[in-house]
């Protein structure tokens, strides 16, 4: 199966310590990778790097074969979109937030496009509602909303269910299930919730120091 | 004595109103004591930092008088390297706000010396400012002052918006925004925090304060409504300076707070939260 994104010996190293080391992992396209492993594993400093928010000392990301340090980062993170751990909304509408990326470009926006998020995002008719009167699951939603709207080939999802509540947890995950299917997206989901990466994953990687230590089918390496 | 300036400050010094001064601020430092006994008394503990205050700001505002007396009798030419180097001093002073900022120095130095010298330029060049030392050196330093002042207060709001928004900008740049628009929000912010207290006094001209300069002239006999227009345009020759200086460095220091890749540099972030 075709290679939508590749990471080649992947490393970051912070104050002299690897935070991710050497890590050469492939995701087919529309498919999910789920990363697993305990905290300060270095799961999230991995997804970091794969939209360049942050540098790699060594190793690159390739993108459709293409070393993604000869695309222009603006355009790099419209075409592999990152749903930060916290939703990280802007205060205003979900409108506001869902369109950021044609607002602060003083762009018009597409409310259809907006519209139609909101249902997949099972928040109809919220457009206008003030982001704060949003529960958590609501606003991590929004998030997921505003990332889909520059229309990714790639969503990079960073412990999208950590702060919920455990109902709340179920329906977002679902939801993020059934978006990732119907839309074929190419998705690295990082969890620690071995359980959700089983559910959600074709292909799981579990880290350890920031390293990849198991690689492989969810029920080979979460057995 | 044949050095004219060095004549002129003698002859100042000799003026009986000297002994005047010294006399007001024996008043005014027997004032000062009542609150430096108070702290004293309950220990609030800082009452030696009130000391060093006062004996520092006579001692600079003394020579300063001085330096301006004899800057009185020279060449118009050293009004240029006087206000100069004030424009340096405001810099250093102010830059130490935002030192966690790359090159924030320099941008603070062209940042002034462009919002305040276009603003002395220009008014001088008008003629609301009179082509005289006094005039020069006076207005001057009140312009240098007040857009040193609103720069630090840029820079002081410009870097607790980076530090305390930094999951918001980020999530801008991951959806393909440029470094520029992913802060221009906080750096709108910084600016009309900057201009606050120059928008407030502009506001309350008149009703809640009588400014210094305004004061100044009426006692010296000047029309009072002439000294009223007069501090007015002063007023807005200080919010000009301070606006065309505050924006001048947060549109230099926006850029350097971001890598070549576009990310938010992480050494910057770090030397801010440290």
């Amino acid at each position: 199966m075709d290679s939508k994104l590749e990471t080649a010996s992947l490393t970051r190293v912070v104050g002299g310590e690897p935070i991710v080391e050497d890590v050469s992992l492939r995701v087919a396209t529309s498919t999910v990778l789920a990363v697993v492993g305990s905290s300060g594993a270095g799961k999230s400093s991995f997804l970091r790097l794969l939209n360049r928010l942050d540098e790699p000392t060594a190793g690159t990301v390739y993108l459709d074969g293409v070393d993604y340090r000869e695309v222009d980062p603006q355009e790099l993170r419209r075409r592999i979109g990152l749903v930060p751990q916290e939703s990280a909304l802007r205060p205003g509408t979900v409108r506001e937030n869902v369109a950021a990326s044609d607002l602060i470009r003083d762009q018009p926006v597409d409310d259809e496009r907006v519209a139609k998020l909101l249902e997949r995002v099972q928040l109809p008719n919220a457009a206008e509602r003030d982001v704060e009167d949003l529960s958590g699951g609501q606003q991590q939603r929004v998030a997921v909303a505003r990332t889909l709207y520059v229309d990714p080939e790639v969503l990079l999802l960073d412990e999208p269910t950590s702060h919920l509540d455990s109902e709340t947890e179920a329906r977002v995950e679902e939801l993020l299930g059934d978006l990732i299917r119907t839309e074929g997206l190419t998705c690295v989901l990082v969890t620690h919730d071995t359980a959700q990466a089983e559910r959600l994953g074709d292909h799981v990687a579990e880290f350890e120091d920031g390293r990849v230590v198991a690689e492989g089918r969810p029920e080979e390496v979460l057995a | 004595m044949t050095d004219p300036g060095l004549e002129r400050v003698l002859e100042h010094a000799a003026d009986p109103v000297i002994v005047t001064g010294f006399v007001q601020i024996a008043i005014a430092a027997a004032l000062t004591a009542v609150v430096l006994g108070i702290i004293y008394a309950r220990q609030l503990g800082f009452e030696r930092e009130i000391v060093a205050m006062a004996v520092r700001g006579l001692v600079q505002v003394v020579a300063a008088g001085a330096v301006i007396s004899l800057l009185l009798a020279a060449h118009l030419a050293w009004a240029a390297v006087v206000l100069a180097f004030m424009i340096v001093v405001a810099a250093y002073i102010s830059y130490k706000r935002g030192t966690a900022l790359p090159g924030v120095f320099g941008t603070s130095l062209a940042s002034i010396g462009f919002g305040a010298g276009l603003t002395i330029v220009a008014m001088a060049a008008a003629g609301a400012i009179e082509m005289t030392m006094r005039d020069l050196l006076v207005i001057g330093s009140m312009v240098i002052a007040n857009a040193m002042q609103t720069n630090s207060l840029a820079l002081d709001r410009f870097t607790g918006e980076i530090a305390s928004n930094r999951a918001e900008i980020e999530a801008l740049l991951s959806v393909g925004a440029s470094p520029d628009e992913a802060v221009t929000e906080y750096v709108s912010t910084s600016v009309y925090a900057a201009l606050i207290p120059t928008i407030d006094g502009i506001k309350s001209l008149g009703v809640v304060k009588i400014p210094g300069l305004m004061a100044g002239m009426i006692i010296a006999g000047e029309n009072p409504i002439y000294a009223a227009q007069y501090q007015f345009a002063i007023m807005l020759m200080l919010f000009a300076a301070g606006g065309l200086t505050v924006v001048a460095n947060t549109v230099l220091l926006s850029r350097r707070v971001f890598t070549d890749a576009k990310q938010l540099d992480e050494a910057v972030v770090d030397a801010i939260d440290e």
